[in-house]
């Protein structure tokens, strides 16, 4: 194991007895035929094939359609730990949005000495076109997604807040749907909360921020880059399930101030775009002029309050993970609490002694770009070569300020359904939040994502991790 | 919905019935090639890779007709852009893009399809696989259609799947006969000759239709009656009078949703009035290569116009 401490294990205590949260589960486990229990693991994979839930990995040359592989044995979480959990979830929230609405107006926690202007200057993610300018009912983070890493009974601490197009909620809710069609009688014993209302209340949150001149009901488009897309099977899942149009950059334009689709009875407006396409390819006139996969104008008509786009363009200055290591600040100013929710302790490599320190500790660190995502150029110490690490340090050294570094955590385990039976593999946690004027609603659970190696501690799916279903228990 | 669904949806109904169409020309022409010596075998594969429009294509890349490179070429060449392969492949590629459209049921027929011919022609087609393959391919387009027509709720999203179907249908049947015309012509069949009854035992086949027309004509065959039931006979549904008469509804259903009729209407209506108001006597004085040549353009045109009035592209 890389890790030093003792690894948490969600379900066996380090006397090998069961947790509660796990307790009803484990004796329906123990009942099942294990050849049956076998069967059922493999059907699991056909089942996905062939519903086509794939995703395409980047940088595969034959755009191979993958599975996420998903593994059986469900993450339980208890009635009490999730109430803990999504308190500090809103409150983090919460300090998202405010801060983001701040960055853009009036820069206050600039100003306070508690934030450094720097981190904004030349940052890619802070958008100009956004300053002074106020979205739809105030929201910026409309849907978020935040990664939660557990290393102790009560230690839950926030690795990440994904607040510009957070993905995995698809898998979320069909990962409940091959549970419950594969252990019918499972459900009937173990009392879980529902999350198949996702899609509705999804919905809902959108419409709720439409902009005051959209039509009544406010027509909502799902906007994706198109069916290569790594993710296009979520972005058509949630609009089949949302019933709205799942639309393409070529299927919109700008037509009197709104933003209208090419339908087969002519221009339709469009009045809440929850947009599956980065900011830089939003919009050919504002950002990246190549962009085929964006709508000419829309950012004008944005600013002039003809549609609502969900999240808010810009809204990837708040999970830069060079501002990240701000966050528990970010949370006590604008909520003036204490944040209920750990950060894990981060390196800012452009800071000297920060850098110094990285450098001296490379083995033992996980060292991170500060605009990457999805597990790609990171360094994980306490697994790489020598050769790797002395390669990572020359990286490191011409462009501090491109990383951040943490310790390696020893993240909580879970087991995973194996031909030998159980086995513990680490995983991490990415509850959905969704925000609106009328609150923030946060599904009772999310995605489980598992390393499905042996030791391994990135749970990446385009990592080769896995998924699983993810319970919060009922009171 | 949006243009470019209806788009989608036209033309993943359209490959679908290509690939089956395709399927059941190419299992037809194996079958009379089998019963002829190689030099008549050459020129019956040449027929069928012309009716589909694969001739040229084909012969930049091999110099003769063997039966096994025929097929292999047709059924499963990636580098055939017509080959049942690339079609099943374009096919799932629409349906995704159109994936909110569909009924799950559609989706996993579509997707399982693509599987399995996808498995079935990984390797070089033998002879000895062949017939397996053909029905696979037969019997997956089945399942799509099944799905379809047990699960998707009857709007406009049906219809346009559906006219996809049936523009592409008329298309093949007519472009068969635009190959075969003569064969078909009263005044050079030698009647009963046996060139003649494998030939036309061999249209017959190439639209699943040698049951349906023995049933109805007693066993006896002539020119004028294979040519009056591949085009006028409405109740056999892969001749141009069912495939027209099923637009007709299908178009109608648009205009009852839109509350309006557009130009496609009016084009469709020139068209399918041609099959209707006519008898085959008159057609084989008109000139059957003619008639059908006319027919193919007045099919174009009225997919032509159902793309541009229901907004497909921009």
């Amino acid at each position: 194991m890389p890790s030093k401490a003792p690894t948490y294990d969600e379900m066996f205590d380090a006397s090998g007895a069961v947790r509660p949260a796990y307790g009803a589960f484990r004796t329906w486990y123990d009942e099942q035929d294990p050849q049956w229990l076998k069967r059922q693991d493999a059907e699991a994979e056909r089942f996905f094939r062939q519903t086509g839930i794939t995703f395409n990995v980047y940088g595969e040359n034959d755009g191979e359609e993958r599975l996420i592989p998903f593994d059986m044995i469900p993450r339980i979480i208890t009635a009490a730990e999730w109430r803990k959990l999504s308190r500090g979830i809103e409150q983090r929230v919460r300090a998202l949005n405010a801060f983001l609405h701040d960055l853009y107006h009036r820069q206050e926690i600039v100003r306070s000495g508690r934030f450094p202007r720097r981190l904004l200057e030349n940052n890619p993610a802070f958008l100009q076109q956004m300053v002074g300018f106020t979205p739809p009912g105030g929201i910026y983070t409309h849907i978020v997604g935040i990664d939660l890493v557990r290393t102790g009974p009560d230690d839950f601490m926030v690795l990440e807040d994904n607040a510009r197009t957070p993905s995995g909620v698809s898998y979320m809710l069909e990962n409940r749907e091959t549970m419950m069609a594969m252990f019918p009688e499972l459900f009937t014993r173990v009392p879980v909360r529902p999350v198949q209302d996702y899609p509705r209340r999804l919905a809902r949150s959108l419409a709720a921020c439409a902009p005051n001149m959209a039509s009544k009901p406010p027509v909502v488009a799902v906007l994706t880059p198109g069916i290569y897309n790594s993710a296009y099977f979520e972005h058509a899942f949630l609009a089949d399930q949302m019933g709205a149009e799942l639309v393409e950059g070529s299927d919109l334009r700008v037509i009197d101030g709104r933003i209208a689709m090419r339908t087969t009875r002519g221009y339709q407006p469009v009045d809440v775009l929850y947009r599956r396409v980065d900011d830089e390819y939003l919009d050919p006139l504002t950002f990246n002029p190549n962009s085929a996969l964006g709508v000419p104008g829309i950012m004008d008509a944005y600013r002039s309050g003809g549609i609502t786009i969900a999240n808010a363009p810009g809204t990837g200055i708040a999970d830069d993970k060079a501002i990240y290591s701000f966050m528990p600040d970010i949370v006590e100013f604008y909520t003036g609490e204490k944040p209920l929710l750990n950060n894990v302790p981060t390196w800012r490599c452009a800071e000297p002694d920060s850098l110094q320190y990285v450098l001296d500790n490379l083995a033992e660190l996980v060292v991170k770009e500060v605009h990457g995502s999805g597990g790609y150029g990171m360094l994980i110490g306490p697994t790489s070569s020598k050769k790797e690490i002395e390669a990572f340090a020359r990286k490191l050294r011409a462009k501090p300020d491109n990383y951040i570094a943490q310790p390696t955590l020893a993240l909580s385990t879970t087991p995973i359904f194996t031909k030998a039976g159980l086995a513990p593999r680490h995983v991490d946690l990415r509850p959905f939040v969704l925000m609106s004027p009328n609150g923030i609603d946060i599904t009772p659970g999310g995605l489980t994502r598992v390393a499905l190696k042996k030791g391994s501690l990135v749970v990446n799916s385009s990592q080769g991790g896995g998924t699983k279903d993810s319970w919060v228990l009922e009171d | 919905m949006l243009g470019r669904t209806a788009n989608g949806i036209f033309w993943m109904f359209r490959y679908l019935e290509r690939a089956e169409n395709t399927a059941r020309l190419l299992e037809a022409g194996l079958r009379l090639a089998l019963t002829r010596g190689h030099g008549e075998a050459s020129v019956e594969w040449q027929s069928v890779l012309v009716t589909i429009g694969q001739d040229e294509d084909y012969r930049a890349r091999h110099s003769d007709y063997q039966a096994a490179q025929v097929t292999n070429w047709i059924l499963r060449d990636t580098d055939n852009p017509g080959s049942v392969a690339n079609m099943i492949d374009y096919a799932r590629s629409n349906a995704r893009s159109v994936r909110t459209a569909l009924t799950r049921e559609v989706w996993e027929a579509t997707n399982e399809s693509w599987m399995v011919l996808r498995d079935l022609m990984a390797k070089p087609l033998k002879a000895s696989n062949l017939g397996e393959v053909l029905s696979a391919i037969r019997r997956q387009t089945t399942l799509v259609r099944g799905a379809m027509d047990g699960t998707m709720l009857r709007n406009e999203i049906f219809n346009f799947a559906r006219i996809g179907t049936f523009i592409e249908r008329a298309d093949n049947t007519a472009r068969i006969l635009d190959v075969k015309y003569y064969v078909l012509l009263p005044s050079v069949s030698l009647v009963g000759s046996s060139l003649d009854n494998a030939q036309w035992e061999m249209i017959l086949r190439s639209v699943s239709g040698e049951r349906a027309y023995r049933w109805l004509y007693a066993g006896t065959m002539d020119a004028r009656g294979i040519a009056n039931f591949l085009m006028l006979d409405e109740r056999f549904p892969r001749s141009l009078a069912f495939c027209y008469s099923n637009l007709r509804s299908n178009m109608a259903g648009l205009a009852r949703e839109y509350g309006n009729e557009s130009h496609a209407h009016a084009v469709l209506r020139k068209a399918g009035g041609k099959l209707h108001d006519t008898e085959i006597d008159s057609i084989v004085e008109y000139g059957l290569h003619q008639f059908i040549g006319d027919f193919l353009n007045d099919n174009r045109a009225v997919a032509d116009a159902i793309a541009s009035d229901y907004r497909f592209t921009f």
